[in-house]
């Protein structure tokens, strides 16, 4: 039975993390070499956190389930980093950036985390710099910014159009620097498939060595899970193709609280779909947006091209219906927009797409600034599509991008089982129901960087754990259930692929867990997804063995879980009875078509206990806005 | 010194060997060239150039000695870079596309090389040990006649001009490459560095071959 | 969106187990020109799995061309016939109804084959975690705008550090040297004034190591700059000459 306490510290917001830190037990720096901490995943959460706790002195083994800590898909994003360094001097300060992103979360966040967040964005600014991370500059040779959705201020940094691989490379030299130093261990092709909780505390995990197929045990006084999100559970999306859920899913199974699994952030600039060979969607930067002009034919069914409509045909809805924030309103605003006109049979050309067009800025501003800036975007796009963006509009369309849910952790970004820490997307914290662009960069360097380094001491330090060595008996039952597992996978010998059961899965979430939801889908959805799932154990194909690289079996097992998460997906968005950023219930709208949200039932975190396959209680913490005022949030 | 031994034959050392070595054989090429030309001048001028250079013969021995050296540094570390890269793959593709995003000349240096040592050894043999140890060429001092009677042999002389030819290939890629290696790629310089290694080695190819054709067409034989 | 199918001849090279020999398999198969050369192998594998057959094993995760995952040598070519991508952005379109493509796995002997098309190219990080850093600890760091960098010199150095790690420079290179790679995180470094307190023994410390690790020398073919997916300069490749010459000049490193 979880018991939820946020732990959040007593005192003014501005005063919280300050108390708390001074508050929390050290560990000494020469105890520090006594405690063993298990980090899964290199991307910026899981290498940030890895590399600064091997700093502190902890021995650290990390895992990822890639060749190289390089490759985690942080290393994806495009845009920037979020920061309240106020160089504009446009007037960010700590608290407008606090304030943005909760609303832009649509008060569905914890204020504590939050203001925590904004707080330590400018040290992962400092710290990205002074690992040698190339900012781009003005000409006087200081950092420079750009603007991004959900704001009124230029606070993102950013390293052309490569942010995330610049912040990624910068926590993959600092863990490397501890791996040459002894520090870090770092186990690769590794992945993790369970973890072992003994007495209620985990202790270690369990995972599968990807080229020998050897189901290995770990054990460390503190496990961190830095895994990432679950966005793949739509089959198509912006995440990378191993991008998946079975670590915290498998913590959930072991108590570890799920929290607000339904809000899913669907990015409104992507690449529409080609074909049904489609194995993933390309994400293009929402920084287009600062000088793309976005808009659709006001004709149903124009099959014109784009150049060929003239001006006073064209609806430029964003603009019109968000005059203040226009083009850079929030992304689950603008990604509904988007599906309202094609829905409204007013896509481009037909498709299931709207046009991002270039040609405003472009003479404005001149093509060379604009390759300047979005140069290798543009390329991108016209590699992947052929259409030159420099001439004609590029085609966008919303796709699964970025999971706000995820286990729920307490202010020390503990989950519900003591010793288990979750960072970055993995977790619930701080976005609500929807996250502002260049917000996830920043909260993967902060809890990697400036926060887990603190809580794990205090945990450490306070309730002074002990280290279970492997040959436990639960290690070994563990480890034997991952097995019984991998076995009953590749003995069933079914009809049906991998990827054709996922890809059904997919179709099931998009079109009825998707941009919008209603209560009668949402049931429908829960019935066929346990269907799915019950075929999917009686007629999946999984080829090969165990004892190989067997990239279907390791598919197989990630899309197991997928069909237990999509389920509760849905429960959860069936259980919120109101609108509020990313989950949109068509049932709550006002007349204009807006979100409607309902602060008096629901401003709750829900939290799901796992019982079953198929079965979970609901926990709430209610969230308590002590320093903003709940305000509809409004663009316009 | 052991830091020495270990950064020259670290690749980068190696590679820096490679340059250097060949920047000198550059340079002696030059010399050597304006020595040659002399020739077109007539028996006069050349044999007196040659007959010079006799007249300071300690110090000559002592350049042939260091150019020796330079030569054989050269090969050395060029047929062991060409083993040691060579190891270093050691399954080949079965479908090689270098010639999509390489030029010939970068990747036949061994074999360029190869085709000019051999030209090397034979062309000392022909005129380096004709000019010092033939009595009657040495002692005559007539050099003139022993360049003229080489080249009355066509097949010496064709192989001569394709020995050149192939020189001036080995030589378009390995002078823009030492300073490459040097590091001296600057996006000011190296576009000129590059255009003066193509003129460098055509004007040495033509130059070198003009002598063979000269003599085996035009001057008759005679 | 093109509704017209190509036909191509598939030889793509399978190999069970390093041990093991491999050879190359043929496949036939139509596919649309708007997918890409992945999600061709996707579907052949969909294809092999639903007949109980093993797929062919290669890998890719971001399909954005910015993680370095995948890399497959088509027609002798890493990352196939187009300039500045990644195997991942290559799309059937650049190939033409009735082409024959060779697939076979990046080949160094740095780089042992896993099995099919995977490589392990671990070795990359070896060199990384031997001196591609700057020692800074988290949180002792002035502000960030104390440290001034020239605009040009930050985009320089941006360019040597877009980087995406896939081994395609080694891949492609005849010596199957890893300089490049290990160029571009030198030169970053060597360009930025917050490289400029390690910037000797880092040098000395990640040549060293990629010495060690049996990559080959390099000949300044140039092969490297015209197949990587991010176009970066060998000019990295002399700026990394130039540091290394200095560092056996200057520092005061007698062990390396």
């Amino acid at each position: 039975m979880i018991k939820l306490d946020s732990k959040v510290p007593a005192g003014k917001l501005e005063e919280k993390w300050t108390n708390h830190k001074f508050n929390m037990k050290l560990v000494n720096p020469a105890n520090k070499r006594k405690y063993d901490v298990i980090v899964v995943g290199t991307g910026l959460a899981g290498a940030s956190a890895a590399a600064s706790l091997g700093e502190l002195g902890y021995n650290v083994q990390a895992f990822t389930y890639h060749d190289s800590a390089r490759r985690a898909h942080s290393i994806a994003a495009q845009g920037g980093i979020n920061a309240a360094k106020n160089y504009q001097n446009d007037g960010d300060s700590v608290y407008r950036l606090f304030y943005d992103t909760i609303k832009g979360g649509d008060f569905r966040s914890r204020e504590s985390n939050v203001y925590r967040l904004a707080e330590v964005s400018n040290n992962i600014i400092d710290q990205c710099v002074a690992q040698g991370v190339p900012f781009a500059r003005e000409y006087g040779g200081s950092l420079d910014n750009r603007s991004f959705g959900g704001a009124l201020v230029s606070r993102t940094f950013y390293a052309k159009g490569q942010t995330g691989q610049q912040l990624l490379l910068g926590a993959y030299t600092a863990m490397n620097r501890q791996i040459n130093l002894g520090k870090v261990k770092l186990f690769t092709r590794r992945e993790m498939l369970d973890i072992v909780v003994i007495d209620g505390v985990a202790k270690g995990i369990i995972v599968r060595n990807l080229l020998t197929g050897e189901i290995e045990k770990h054990s460390a006084h503190a496990v961190i899970l830095a895994t990432g999100g679950y966005s793949n559970v739509f089959f198509l999306s912006t995440n990378a193709m191993n991008c998946n859920t079975t670590a915290i899913w498998r913590a959930h199974k072991r108590g570890a609280a799920f929290a607000d699994p339904c809000f899913t952030q669907i990015h409104p600039t992507c690449l529409p779909v080609h074909g049904e060979g489609q194995s993933k969607l390309t994400l293009m930067s929402e920084s287009l947006r600062n000088d793309g002009r976005i808009w659709v034919s006001k004709k149903k069914q124009d099959m014109r091209k784009p150049n060929d409509i003239p001006e006073e045909e064209r609806d430029y809805y964003l603009e019109r219906k968000y005059p203040t924030y226009g083009n850079l309103s929030p992304r689950d605003i603008s990604s509904r927009a988007a599906k309202e006109a094609v829905d409204d049979g007013r896509g481009a050309q037909g498709q299931d797409a709207v046009y991002l067009d270039f040609s405003d800025a472009i003479n404005r501003l001149g093509a060379k600034t604009i390759e300047e800036r979005y140069g290798n975007l543009f390329e991108i796009y016209e590699t992947i599509t052929g259409d030159n963006p420099y001439k004609t509009p590029m085609k966008i369309y919303p796709a699964p991008h970025y999971t706000m849910g995820g286990l729920w952790v307490d202010y020390n970004l503990m989950s519900s089982i003591p010793g288990l820490f979750v960072a970055g997307e993995a977790n619930f914290s701080d976005h609500g129901a929807n996250r502002l662009g260049a917000s996830a960069l920043m909260q993967g360097l902060a809890d990697g960087y400036f926060v887990i380094p603190y809580t794990i001491g205090n945990y450490l330090g306070g309730d002074k754990p002990t280290l279970v060595k492997t040959d436990h008996p639960e290690f070994d039952k563990v480890k034997k259930e991952v097995e019984d597992q991998t076995a009953k996978l590749l003995s069933i010998k079914g009809k049906r692929t991998v990827d054709d059961i996922h890809k059904q899965l997919g179709r099931y979430m998009w079109n009825k867990v998707g941009m919008a939801r209603n209560e009668k889908g949402l049931k429908e959805v829960v019935e066929e997804i346990k269907e799915l799932r019950e075929e999917f154990w009686k007629n999946v194909n999984v080829v090969g063995n165990s004892n190989d690289v067997n990239q279907c079996l390791e598919r197989a097992g990630r899309v197991a879980d997928y069909l237990e998460l999509g389920e509760l997906m849905a429960l959860d968005a069936l259980d919120r009875n109101e609108s509020c950023g990313g989950h949109f219930r068509e049932e709550y709208q006002t007349e204009e078509g807006e979100a409607l949200r309902n602060d008096d039932d629901y401003a709750y975190v829900s939290a799901w206990e796992f019982q079953d396959v198929g079965k979970w209680k609901l926990h709430k913490e209610h969230l308590e806005f002590e320093s903003v005022k709940l305000a509809t949030r409004s663009y316009k | 010194m052991g830091w020495l031994s270990r950064a020259l034959n670290s690749s980068i050392g190696k590679k820096f060997v490679m340059a250097l070595t060949g920047i000198c054989l550059i340079l002696f090429l030059v010399i050597h060239l304006i020595n040659n030309l002399t020739l077109f001048a007539g028996p006069e001028l050349f044999n007196s150039v040659v007959k010079g250079l006799d007249g300071i013969k300690p110090l000559i021995r002592v350049i042939e000695v260091i150019l020796a050296l330079i030569f054989i540094f050269h090969i050395y570390e060029g047929v062991r870079l060409w083993w040691e890269n060579k190891k270093a793959r050691p399954v080949n593709y079965t479908v090689n596309g270098s010639s999509k995003n390489s030029d010939i000349f970068s990747r036949t240096m061994i074999w360029t090389g190869s085709i000019v040592f051999i030209f090397l050894v034979i062309h000392l043999r022909t005129l380096w040990v004709t000019f010092n140890f033939d009595p009657t060429v040495h002692e005559g001092h007539r050099y003139y006649d022993a360049v003229v009677s080489a080249f009355q042999s066509p097949v010496y002389s064709l192989f001569y001009v394709v020995a050149v030819v192939i020189l001036g290939f080995h030589l378009n890629h390995g002078f823009q490459s030492a300073f490459q290696t040097f590091g001296w790629n600057h996006k000011k310089y190296f576009p000129f560095i590059q255009k003066l290694g193509m003129i460098y080695s055509t004007l040495t190819a033509l130059a070198f071959a003009s002598i063979p054709i000269y003599f085996l067409f035009f001057f008759g034989g005679k | 969106m093109n509704e017209k199918k190509i036909n191509l001849t598939l030889k793509i090279w399978r190999q069970v187990s390093p041990k093991s020999p491999g050879n190359f398999s043929e496949y036939k198969i139509a596919v649309s020109p708007d997918s890409s050369f992945l999600e061709m192998l996707d579907e052949i594998n969909n294809d092999l799995e639903s007949r109980s057959l093993e797929p062919i094993a290669f890998e890719s995760d971001c399909r954005e061309g910015i993680c370095g995952t995948c890399g497959l040598v088509i027609n002798g070519e890493p990352h196939g016939p187009l300039r500045k991508i990644a195997t991942c952005q290559l799309h059937m379109r650049n190939f033409k109804d009735g082409d024959t493509i060779y697939v076979e796995p990046f080949r160094a002997k740095a780089f042992p084959l896993v099995k099919d098309l995977i490589v392990d190219r671990s070795a990359m990080d070896r060199i990384m975690e031997a001196g591609g850093f700057i020692s800074v600890n988290t949180g002792s760091i002035p502000d960030a705008n104390a440290i001034q960098v020239p605009k040009d010199i930050a985009s320089e150095a941006m360019d040597a550090a877009s980087c995406i790690g896939c081994g395609a420079c080694v891949a492609s290179c005849k010596n199957a040297s890893a300089m490049l790679f290990v160029s571009a995180k030198v030169s970053q470094f060597a360009l930025l004034p917050q490289g400029q307190t390690e910037r000797y023994n880092r040098v000395e410390a990640m040549v060293k190591k990629m010495d060690e690790l049996g990559f080959g020398a390099c000949s300044n073919t140039y092969a490297c700059e015209a197949e990587c997916p991010k176009g970066i300069s060998v000019k990295n490749i002399a700026r990394m000459n130039r540091e290394y010459f200095m560092a056996k000049v200057k520092s005061d490193n007698v062990e390396v």
